[in-house]
């Protein structure tokens, strides 16, 4: 009997070697291994076999039958896998034909520069507010101390509806509809359209976006003013920018200044771009004049503030290089696609 | 502003290069807008004296000219000029020189005979006779003696040195709360305080000359107001020429045409001292009298350009007894400038308020030196030391005889703001720790004075009255880039509000679905209105109307952001965009009802305003239109039309949390496809409309494609928008699905099919979708089929067969009650 196992085992694993087929190997199975296989018709003769030498042949037999599934299951992998590298042989395909790209669209380069101002300021503790552009000349002017025989008046080329609705020429005017409606401490920005009448061209139109900041608390600095600001221009040019305050005047703010940016192109070393100067004028700003505050109830001893007003185009055109205003209002797709 | 290096330096002595010279006025504030010097632009051209002249050989117009310039041997140079002799200084334009206008010079032949230059006329170097007035326009520039009292320039030296045009001129900006910065003389202040040296002031002094002002001249202000200061003095026996070359050559500088010793006079003050001057005929003054007053009704005057201009009588005049002789601060009548026959001139200096002279040059169309700087307001406090420079002047150029005395009107004197110094206020303004010492070193430089703790500021300085501004002239010049950056301590809490994070979320989705954002002008033309089909009484033609736009095209404020976009569509389609689909967050601006109702008077009182509106629960800004925000979209392409821009409507409305809004027909609206639009409630609120743009407005636009549009109202989408979301249970137990092919009439709205398969599936129906819809000879003429897949599912229990039967039966029924049928 064990001569009858071995010589099974022997054929079994011959037959399966030499299997070329799934379906092959499963009849070899069924063969052997089967209810009706040739092991089992061997193990069916153990009855006969003396008590001494029947765990011998039953554990020789199981062995022969644990070693038949071995070889089975190892030859059905060898045959899966060589049939799976067939199929996926045949599958190849062109890996460097053009990707099937989703349809998308996107945002105007306008509203994608405003969402990193946005970003930096809500992350400074700002506000952001809004406000009507068709405004009363009180807020966009007489407020601010700019009155009617103001020479300032003739900077700006103000639209006018009537004599004392216009199209608001600055941002400026929210910081006093925010005073009007928040006590201090007051951290906002507001940004927006605003008009003058100048003619369109390339680095004019009579629209274009401020963003307007406000800052009034106790103990409110010009020092602060500086570090804000510095804080901004680093998170929206990179920590290496550097920055310069020029003094300056505006009739709301005193002390007022104007702040320079070392240019991003040359790094301050001079080119075409900041016109051999090194810095890129970038934005007004100042200590609030107590005069606004008092117009506003806000007590100017007590409360000391500051404000800002930075133009959105000129940094939407520096930094994707763009070099006529016109285009960011014409809204051709071949422009509009290039920044998203 | 102006100023020339060489004028600045008779103020304060300094010296650095012209580049540190701007950096370092800009960081003390008098803003440098740029430089440049004359002389940049000539190289190498020098004085040279013609040593001798013979008639060129093959020439009957040219001479050979033999001319020392300082080398070791003269230069042979060929010209063709004739108002040349021997002696002569002549400006040589040597080999390899440069000319004004980038032209070079370089040795040459001349008709065979060899040139080593070119000898130089007044328009080769950029000069005019004005600047040479002893010279010839058309002939080679001979210095003239009369130039150089203290001695003719030696063969050799430089051109531009010979010439006065080597000095650096800057260009400021000045601020308008600085118009003492008019002026050189205090530009000259901010230098000397700027490079920490002192003030070089002068103090004119007038000789004493003969008679009394008063018998020749008798001044009366009648509008105080407007005339704050009036001072005159007369000169006789006027001798006009040519004022001298120093003179000539700082006007030039600072781009001013020198005209003869008066003219020049007056100019050179108003440069120096910022006040401005005239001097005009004292025998055109009749009756000897001048009247300061407002011009009368009907009244006009010929100006010294020539124009005769009518004058109303908000316009202040100088007048004589028999009217008018000039506008005040803006320019004098027409005999002002002449003084052929002139024996005898007044010198006026005079103060006028600014905003009454901005407003007349504006009404005259008539902008001079004069009235610029009168409209930025002056101090009248300057008007005596400017008339005594003027006549210090007239003086030194022996111009004329000064008559003793000025008359000098000067009803109310404007005074020294007295502002009390608290070094703690300044320090607490600016975030430093400065010794009141500190400050005080910084102030009385530029001209403040100390009494006790309070500082009293030149009336120059009248922009001066509070801490803040001492506190401006302390931070300028101890440096704001010197001083700390610090960041402000405690917490502050800010986020996007919820509607700035809906219209971000609406917006992105919008980007998601292939649409692109743009931006449009707020304002366009009425004819839009006609472009998308407006009816003419349609409400929305009532726009807010700029008075004084750039043009017709930018003069309304847009009710409806349809046009702007549809520009859009028009500009790609004619660009050969495939597909073009864009969207805008657009505002538009819907007049107020409540202006009509507030006169422009109503202002001049604004407390007043206020408590009137205040009454009807209003404010003033209820006077300004309202600002509706809205997404206006519009696309057109192979993939759109009109169920491809409802779903990305459909879309949006998900993303703002709204599960349920019904689309109803719309016939009416002109823009619109009559067949294919239809306006979208929700909660019975109508947000808006989508449809296929009419054919007739695509052709307005010129655009050959059938579009389709949106127009939804962002603010009450806001409004209707859905919650937080709510988690569900997800279901355990299994669905039941169940397709139905339904036929009804064609012009049956699937809508309502879908609304009665909803109301009568029971609370079981989960989902109803229509996967098909046909038609065609199968359903037969009138007929279309819908099939719809209905989902039935129970949260606590499998649904047996008989309930869903039950569902379908009863929908069925309610079908059939509106002719709707089972296909079969």
């Amino acid at each position: 009997m064990k001569e009858a196992l071995e010589q099974i085992r022997q054929t079994a694993g011959q037959l399966i070697a030499a299997a070329d087929s799934e379906k092959a190997v499963d009849e070899l199975r069924v063969r052997f291994l089967g209810k009706k296989g040739e092991l089992t018709g061997i193990l069916k003769q153990m009855g006969k076999l003396s008590a001494e030498e029947r765990p011998v042949v039953g554990a020789l037999a199981n062995q022969v039958r644990e070693d038949i599934d071995s070889q089975i299951r190892a030859r059905m992998k060898e045959l899966a896998d060589a049939a799976l590298s067939t199929r996926l042989a045949g599958e190849t395909i062109d890996v460097t034909l053009p990707g099937k790209r989703p349809e998308q669209g996107g945002l105007h380069p306008f509203h994608l520069v405003l969402n990193d101002f946005k970003d930096i300021f809500l992350g400074m503790g700002f506000d952001v507010v809004g406000g009507p552009e068709v405004e009363l000349d009180h807020y966009n002017f007489e407020m601010l101390t700019i009155p009617k025989t103001h020479p300032a008046r003739d900077t700006q080329d103000t639209f006018y509806i009537t004599e004392n609705i216009l199209l608001r020429t600055q941002t400026s005017g929210m910081q006093i509809r925010t005073m009007e409606k928040r006590k201090p401490p007051i951290r906002i920005i507001a940004p927006g359209r605003v008009y003058r009448s100048d003619a369109v061209d390339a680095t004019h139109s009579p629209i274009f976006h401020q963003i307007e900041g406000l800052v009034v608390d106790e103990g409110i600095t010009f020092s602060d003013l500086k570090g804000t600001l510095e804080v901004f221009i680093k998170k929206l040019y990179g920590p290496d920018t550097k920055v310069r305050f020029r003094p300056h005047h505006f009739p709301y703010t005193e002390p007022s200044a104007e702040m320079d940016m070392s240019c991003f192109k040359c790094g301050g070393k001079g080119c075409a771009m900041c016109k051999g100067e090194g810095w890129i004028e970038i934005l007004g700003c100042g200590m609030v004049h107590p005069k606004v505050l008092e117009n506003c109830g806000i007590d100017s001893e007590k409360y000391t503030g500051y404000a800002f007003g930075i133009g959105l185009e000129r940094v939407v055109m520096m930094r994707y290089g763009i070099d006529d205003m016109r285009l960011l209002y014409e809204n051709d797709l071949r422009f509009l696609k290039q920044f998203n | 502003m102006v100023l020339p290096m060489n004028w600045a330096k008779e103020f304060a002595d300094f010296d650095c290069s012209a580049k540190e010279m701007a950096d370092r006025l800009t960081m003390t504030g008098s803003k440098v807008e740029c430089y440049e010097n004359a002389a940049d632009a000539v190289e190498n051209v020098v004085i040279g004296r013609i040593e001798s002249i013979v008639p060129h050989p093959d020439s009957d117009h040219m001479v050979i000219c033999q001319v020392e310039v300082g080398q070791a041997a003269p230069l042979q140079i060929v010209t063709g000029a004739a108002n040349l002799k021997v002696g002569d200084l002549v400006p040589v334009a040597l080999d390899g020189s440069k000319l004004p206008g980038g032209v070079e010079i370089k040795k040459g032949v001349l008709r065979g005979v060899e040139s080593c230059g070119m000898l130089c006329s007044l328009g080769e170097l950029g000069l005019t006779v004005h600047d040479f007035p002893y010279a010839i326009e058309n002939g080679i520039l001979v210095l003239d003696e009369r130039d150089y009292p203290d001695g003719m320039p030696a063969p050799g030296t430089p051109a531009v040195e010979a010439l006065g045009m080597d000095d650096v001129v800057f260009e400021f900006e000045i601020t308008p709360n600085r118009p003492d910065c008019l002026a050189v003389r205090e530009l000259g202040r901010e230098c000397a305080a700027t490079f920490g040296v002192p003030f070089k002031d002068h103090t004119p002094t007038v000789k004493p000359g003969h008679g009394n002002v008063n018998d020749l001249l008798k001044v009366d202000i009648e509008n105080s107001e407007l005339c704050m200061r009036y001072c005159g003095a007369v000169v006789e026996n006027v001798r006009v020429a040519p004022s001298p070359k120093w003179m000539r050559d700082r006007l030039r500088a600072c781009g001013v045409r020198p005209i003869n010793n008066l003219v020049d006079i007056t100019n050179y003050v108003m440069l120096e001292y910022g006040q401005p001057m005239h001097c005009f005929d004292h025998k055109y003054v009749n009756g000897q009298h001048i009247h300061v007053r407002n011009a009368k009704p009907g009244e006009h005057i010929v100006t010294l350009d020539g124009v005769d201009r009518a004058l109303s009588e908000e316009m202040l005049v100088i007048a004589d007894d028999a009217g008018p002789i000039g506008v005040a601060g803006v320019m004098g009548g027409e005999y002002s400038g002449t003084y052929e026959s002139t024996t005898t001139v007044v010198f006026e200096s005079a103060m006028f308020y600014g905003p009454s002279i901005r407003t007349t040059a504006k009404k005259l169309g008539l902008q001079t030196e004069a009235s610029a700087k009168y409209s930025k307001g002056l101090d009248p406090n300057t008007c005596a030391p400017a008339l005594a420079r003027a006549l210090e002047l007239v003086q030194l150029l022996d111009a004329g005889d000064v008559v003793d005395g000025v008359v000098d009107i000067y009803p109310a004197p404007r005074t020294e703001n007295h502002v009390p110094l608290r070094p703690e206020v300044i320090n607490r303004l600016l975030g430093t720790s400065l010794s009141r010492q500190e400050m005080v070193d910084i102030l009385l430089p530029l001209g403040f004075r100390l009494e006790g703790d309070v500082v009293v500021c030149p009336t120059l300085r009248n922009d001066v009255k509070r801490d803040c501004d001492l506190a401006e002239e302390v931070a300028r010049y101890v440096g704001y880039n010197k001083m700390p950056s610090t960041l402000m301590k405690g917490v502050a809490e800010a986020r996007p509000t919820p509607r700035q994070s809906f219209d971000e979320k609406l917006t992105r989705t919008l980007a998601g679905y292939g649409l692109w954002e743009c931006e449009n002008f707020s304002f366009y033309s009425a004819k839009c209105f006609d472009q998308i089909n407006l009816p003419a009484n349609d409400p929305l033609r009532n726009a807010v109307v700029i008075s004084n736009p750039l043009g017709e095209d930018t003069s309304i404020m847009r009710t409806t952001a349809l046009p702007s976009v549809m520009d859009v569509v028009a500009r790609n389609y004619s660009a050969r965009a495939a597909e073009c689909a864009v969207f805008e967050q657009a505002t538009e601006y819907l007049p107020s009802a409540l202006a009509d109702e507030v006169a422009d008077n109503d202002f001049n009182d604004y407390p007043a305003l206020c408590k009137k509106l205040a009454a009807e629960g209003k404010t003033p800004s209820d006077l300004l239109p309202t600002e509706v925000q809205k997404l206006i979209l519009a696309a057109y392409g192979p993939q759109w039309d009109y169920l491809a821009m409802k779903g990305v409507v459909e879309g949006l409305l998900a993303t703002a949390g709204i599960k349920e809004f019904t689309a109803v027909r719309n016939t009416t609206g002109a823009a619109f496809h009559p067949g294919r639009a239809a306006d979208l409630f929700v909660n019975g609120e109508k947000v808006g409309t989508v449809g296929e743009v009419h054919p007739t407005v695509c052709a307005n636009y010129g655009v050959k494609a059938r579009v389709v549009a949106a127009d939804l109202n962002l603010d009450k989408l806001f409004e209707l928008r859905g919650g937080e979301p709510q988690f569900a249970p997800l279901p355990k137990h299994p669905a039941t699905s169940r397709d139905l092919a339904l036929v009804a009439d064609e012009a049956a709205p699937a809508a309502d099919l879908a609304g009665c398969i909803k109301a009568n599936a029971g609370e079981n129906l989960e989902s109803l979708t229509l996967f098909d819809v046909y038609t065609g000879e199968k359903v037969g003429e009138g007929k279309k089929s819908l099939a719809y897949n209905l989902v039935f599912r129970a949260a606590d229990r499998t649904l047996t067969d008989e309930e869903v039967d039950g569902a379908i039966g009863r929908v069925l029924k309610a079908l059939g009650e509106m002719g709707v049928t089972l296909r079969s």
